[in-house]
């Protein structure tokens, strides 16, 4: 019991990072985007790159991901993403699917279409007792990092000279523009340290979610049900909807056949958007 | 009849009028019927893609509800009348019908879910609909087979004499035959003051309430037609092959239909038609290849289509037909 708690804690701060850049621009800027999973897709295989060619280790490997996801999604959001902002969100739909089958396409042609997988170092590997719970030391190790990252990033939208601008230009971009803000380098970099997490995220969960190149599409359903359900109140919505969805999905395979617990997160979702529409922790609008 | 009421009979009439190039459409579409067999395989395919592009059709380009899970009313269609041909008679329109109830009926208990909230929440429910009714498929293995797919399915002749063929003539026939009336029935039902409310509602749905048009209950009512509409195109698809996989479900169906539909441009029935058209040509031609390079180019002209603007694509379609049709 107190087990599969502290695995669905660990999927979820998992799926926190990988989808908390969506949760930005999607919950934050309004941009639909279902291309979010592709840049943690890049991350996930810079890390399998660098550590099966480059013989990189584990951890250096994490910021390398980083660096890559958030040099995509910069370069993305300059040449095409910011022609789609105020676009309808069908315009938005399309033009994100179809980065999404892009990505797909090229990888399955330039890396091969098989499952990756990696060798993490020995001293995160195995099992250990702590209180009486048998807990695995990379899920530990996940839950202490994406906690720091949530926390850091809750204070850095709140307290900082950036995330104030940042919450301006959302509200209303124009105004912000004539107070002086310079709203396109704000979204410009927030849309790359979004995508930055993501591929951190992704390099992350090669281990517990696999990576292969249908993988933006497999995990596409998880990050917007994290936002949709989370709200667009900030990241501590979409924090909790996240620990809320890996401790149900876990479980939901855990205690239910793994057939059927498939969809209880999609039940969850669907009760939860019936019920309010804006998700768990609306914005007052 | 008041002078207002009569002038907006006639132009109820006007719009519903006959064109000369629609003629040709459906006579080409028959005519072709009578091509040496070998190509009628892929037109049945385009005939069920067109007719499950005119239902989202219904909805999206119509009343403006946007969809990421239309699938699921083809795979209530599809399943429901593999299952009835199973179990209760090989004809294939009692299994028709069939599709088409279990289409509506689901239509009709999920459209209560895409009344409320914003465009990303419908995105999401109609998308969650798909994923849930995905998962209940592959649950129940004894029913739909699962991963396999139902198998075993013999579907008995058309109207007691038209056995299906390899050669897909019969199969063709039916599906188009389906297509036609159903078509008919969009284009009486769009050009009716109905289909002008949906318009009105897609345009601005509190101006529409403020106007006296009854929003929920008409969304409510388009929803379930389109989905009975994708239940018969699944209906065909699992009869016309006799067989139904998990496929008919999947996202990709989904997607799939959303870009046929915008390929022929959403809000004119003939949109779904000539999408569906265009798309298998494409697919069947690129495909044949390789499918990741299909998939690449599909995305690529998603993509671009966005940038450039989806209004021009189909708007130079539309002002292309007018110009034939003033000849």
């Amino acid at each position: 019991m107190a087990t599969i708690l502290f695995d669905g804690v660990a999927y979820g701060m998992l799926l926190f990072v990988l989808a908390c850049g969506l949760a930005v621009t999607l919950g934050l800027m309004n941009f639909v985007n279902l291309a979010h999973g592709a840049f943690a897709m890049a991350g996930g295989y810079a890390t399998v790159l660098l550590m099966d060619r480059a013989g990189w280790p584990f951890l250096a490997c994490l910021p390398a991901a980083f660096i890559v996801a958030a040099a995509i999604g910069l370069v993305l959001e300059r040449t095409l993403y910011r022609h789609m902002y105020g676009r309808s969100p069908l315009d938005q739909v399309l033009f994100s699917i179809g980065l999404v089958f892009m990505a797909v396409a090229l990888t399955d042609y330039l890396l091969g279409s098989s499952q990756r997988n990696i060798m993490l170092p020995d001293w995160l590997q195995g099992r250990r007792e702590i209180l009486g719970v048998n807990v695995g030391i990379y899920r530990s190790f996940l839950i202490v990092l994406c906690g720091a990252l949530a926390i850091g990033l809750q204070a850095g939208l709140m307290r900082t000279r950036f995330g104030s601008r940042l919450r301006a230009a959302v509200d209303d971009a124009r105004v912000a523009r004539g107070l002086g803000i310079p709203v396109a380098t704000v979204f410009a970099a927030t849309f790359a340290v979004g995508s930055g997490l993501a591929g951190l995220g992704g390099a992350l969960g090669v281990e517990l979610l696999g990576l292969d190149p249908y993988f933006p599409l497999k995990f596409m359903i998880y990050f917007l049900i994290v936002v949709t359900v989370g709200g667009t109140s900030g990241v501590m919505g979409p924090f909790v909807a996240s620990l809320l969805l890996g401790i149900a999905d876990v479980a939901g395979k855990y205690y239910l056949s793994s057939a059927l617990g498939g969809f209880v997160i999609y039940v969850v979702l669907i009760v939860v958007l019936a019920l309010r529409p804006n998700g768990l922790f609306a914005r007052a609008r | 009849m008041t002078r207002g009421q009569t002038i907006a009979a006639q132009g109820l009439a006007r719009r519903a009028r006959w064109r000369a190039p629609e003629i040709v459409f459906w006579v080409l579409a028959f005519a072709a019927l009578l091509l040496p067999p070998g190509k009628h395989l892929l037109l049945n395919e385009v005939a069920i893609l067109a007719l499950f592009a005119l239902s989202l059709d219904l909805i999206l380009g119509y009343a403006g509800i946007i969809s990421l899970g239309h699938a699921a009313f083809f795979g209530a269609g599809a399943y429901a009348a593999g299952l009835f041909c199973k179990l209760v008679t090989p004809d294939p329109l009692a299994g028709l019908v069939v599709g088409i109830a279990a289409g509506a009926l689901l239509g009709l208990l999920t459209s209560f879910l895409v009344l409320r909230g914003s465009d990303l929440t419908r995105l999401m429910v109609t998308l969650g609909v798909a994923l849930v009714l995905h998962e209940v498929a592959n649950a129940l293995p004894q029913w739909t087979g699962g991963a396999d797919g139902l198998q075993g399915m013999v579907v008995g002749p058309l109207l007691g004499r038209f056995d299906f063929d390899l050669y897909g003539r019969t199969a063709y026939a039916y599906s188009l035959a389906t297509l036609f009336v159903l078509f008919l029935l969009a284009r009486c039902i769009v050009n009716s003051p109905f289909g002008l409310s949906l318009m009105a509602i897609r345009r601005n749905s509190l101006r529409a309430s403020a106007l006296g048009v009854p929003v929920n209950r008409r969304l409510v009512a388009v929803y379930t037609l389109a989905a009975a509409y994708a239940g018969a195109a699944g209906a065909l698809l699992a009869q016309t092959t006799a067989y139904v996989s998990l496929e008919v479900l999947e996202f990709q169906r989904s997607a799939d239909v959303l870009l046929a539909l915008i390929i022929g441009g959403a809000g004119w029935l003939y949109g779904g038609l000539a999408g569906a058209i265009v798309f298998k040509i494409l697919q069947d031609t690129l495909a044949s290849n390789a499918p990741q390079f299909w998939m690449f180019w599909m995305g690529l002209f998603l993509v671009v289509l966005a940038l450039v603007g989806r209004e021009r694509l189909s708007g130079g379609m539309r002002g292309l037909l007018a110009r034939v049709a003033r000849r």
